[in-house]
């Protein structure tokens, strides 16, 4: 049929049809998009609709309408009652330094064992990374034991020292496999110069290693940040807690469940993770997926 | 090799801080913690040493049996459900988003680093029954269904947790089997597709069997994690109602600190370390009889 026709009728055909075909091709993409996009994001809207409705709201309209009117009084009760500036210090506090640590001698560590040569290096390395696999269950009780002793537990120093620690596996583990990239002629060149090597480790190879360090600190910023099981452990005082102990004790606070400032103190731990995923979302994905295929 | 390298007070200087502080609070622990195994007390009233009898204990216990059945099935239940909805997503990702994936690989990938806290929390409002049904039992109202009390049952308390552990991580094994796929060289598929392979035949005889070692590998990660399950249950039900959800970890945690047992908790503690080992180990044997069979 089509060969037969005159060719000043094939474009009229063939566009139409090609355009209903682009769409078909298209109508399963949009449709799966759709559904997974509500997935995600129909708890998340239910969510934020629900931390401006009054308490009145909650317990007699139906769950699909929307707040009566768009103040922050919850939010204001949430930051207030939900002791949120406090909460959100004590963990900046203990994971920011930790982090920072364990950066520093986690790719110290990873620079020794791939880069120097040394007997018993791959015993250290197994070492490393069986601290990968152990559950931290193992570790808590005889660390409660010796904060407890040498009065640590009223402080955030047990948070601080568990946090360092329980990062320093992968973290020398994932900077090795990012050393072993690199020429060892980089550092010999460097060394030669008169550089001694810690010197050549701190101006060459850390430097070199700015995109690594920076994913490795992201992926561990997400353990760290979103802790509970340590930080549940070790610091119980009411002024010690961190978001997460917080958040968990938050309904405990008032007698019956005050919904509007619940909804509001989840969508305050939410939004600060939302704010670090939409600059960082690439990154946050590869380090993420990076950590656990070499873990 | 240039003796450079061999420098031993540079390999203790960089590598000495790390390892003391990994000892201290990692290993010596680990092997401190085995040591309590065979003690009875906790920091505040002392120890005392009791031979074997936690291990006795361990086996007579029927609170440790149904924490390890609970454990196991829920490791069973969401590594299969992890594995399998984040292959699909992957598989979604490659041949049906195509180039338009980037926005929504980000988007499922967001509740990854949520808090669990805070994701566990809303799940909770989600699948209220009382004072105000949740979004589910709304849901589930409009289509003329009766409310369930989700939560106040264990077997129902079970699916809101495997719903909402999925919900949280199947971005996350979405972009690492996506990762996998697109490793696969694209010639392998274009012949394949020239020789007229299409569809679920081009998955099933060409894609799967190449991304096996990325699946083999998310498998292992994904067990090792649901083996030490603790934060979602913890603020989703609490272990509860009653002990219907209380794996492990949660029964460890309870018998040391509300009850004041490190020894047994230590002895809890122990048995989910074998078992996460065991269950490696098993996983790693039967890969590698495969690879050789093939």
């Amino acid at each position: 049929m089509v060969t037969t026709a005159p060719a000043t009728k094939i474009p009229a055909r063939t566009l139409p049809a090609a355009r209903r075909r682009r769409v078909a091709r298209a109508l399963p993409a949009v449709v799966l998009g759709t559904l997974l996009g509500a997935i995600i994001l129909a708890p998340m809207l239910w969510l934020f609709l629900g931390s401006f409705k009054t308490q009145q709201e909650f317990l007699e309209s139906s769950v699909w309408a929307l707040p009566g009117q768009w103040n922050f009084d919850n939010y204001a009760q949430a930051w207030t009652t939900g002791n949120f500036p406090l909460y959100f210090f004590n963990t900046a506090i203990s994971v920011v330094p930790a982090l920072a640590v364990m950066l520093v001698l986690g790719s110290a560590a990873g620079f020794a064992l791939e880069v120097l040569v040394w007997k018993g290096r791959s015993v250290v390395l197994l070492t490393f990374l069986a601290g990968i696999m152990v559950p931290v269950q193992m570790i808590l009780l005889p660390l409660f034991t010796v904060y407890f002793r040498t009065g640590l537990t009223g402080t955030l120093w047990p948070l601080f020292l568990t946090y360092t620690a329980a990062g320093l596996p992968l973290t020398v583990f994932l900077m090795a496999t990012y050393f072993r990239a690199i020429p060892r002629e980089v550092f010999e060149a460097a060394t030669l110069d008169g550089a001694g090597l810690i010197k050549s480790f701190f101006l060459i190879a850390m430097p070199m290693m700015r995109n690594a360090l920076f994913t490795v600190g992201l992926v561990q910023f997400f353990f760290l940040w979103n802790d509970l099981l340590i930080a549940l452990t070790f610091v119980n005082a009411g002024k010690l807690r961190t978001l997460q102990v917080g958040l968990l004790n938050f309904s405990g606070q008032f007698g019956s469940v005050q919904y509007g400032p619940l909804f509001a103190a989840i969508c305050l731990n939410v939004a600060i993770m939302f704010v670090i995923y939409l600059f960082l979302n690439q990154q946050i994905q590869k380090g993420l997926v990076a950590g656990s295929v070499k873990g | 090799m240039n003796p450079l390298f061999g420098d031993r007070r540079t390999t203790l200087i960089l590598v000495g801080p790390a390892l003391l502080i990994y000892s201290l609070i990692i290993l010596v622990p680990v092997l401190w913690s085995i040591g309590y195994t065979f003690t009875q007390g906790n920091a505040i009233s002392g120890f005392t040493f009791v031979g074997f009898n936690n291990f006795m204990e361990l086996l007579r216990d029927s609170k440790v049996r149904d924490s390890l059945l609970f454990t196991l099935k829920y490791a069973a239940v969401l590594t299969i459900g992890q594995v399998l909805l984040g292959y699909l997503l992957a598989l979604s990702y490659v041949f049906v988003l195509r180039r338009s994936s980037t926005f929504v690989r980000t988007l499922v990938f967001f509740p990854v680093v949520l808090p669990t806290v805070a994701v566990a929390l809303l799940f909770q409002q989600l699948f209220a029954i009382a004072p105000q049904s949740g979004m589910v039992n709304s849901l589930i109202n409009t289509f003329g269904g009766e409310s369930i009390d989700w939560l106040g049952d264990g077997a129902s308390a079970f699916v809101v947790i495997v719903i909402m552990d999925l919900w949280r991580s199947m971005g996350f094994y979405g972009v690492l089997l996506y990762a996998g796929i697109l490793d696969i060289p694209e010639d392998i598929i274009e012949s394949a597709r020239m020789d007229g392979t299409n569809g679920l035949s081009l998955i099933r005889h060409i894609v799967l069997p190449l991304s096996l070692p990325v699946l083999v590998s998310s498998i292992v990660f994904s067990i090792n994690g649901t083996l030490k399950v603790f934060d979602s249950v913890l603020a989703l039900t609490n272990g509860g109602p009653g002990t219907a959800t209380s794996p492990l970890t949660i029964y460890m945690f309870q018998t040391s600190f509300n009850f004041g047992q490190y020894g047994y908790g230590s002895s809890i503690a122990f048995l989910l370390t074998l078992v996460c080992l065991a269950v490696t180990l098993v996983i790693i044997r039967s890969n590698k009889r495969d690879l050789t069979k093939a």
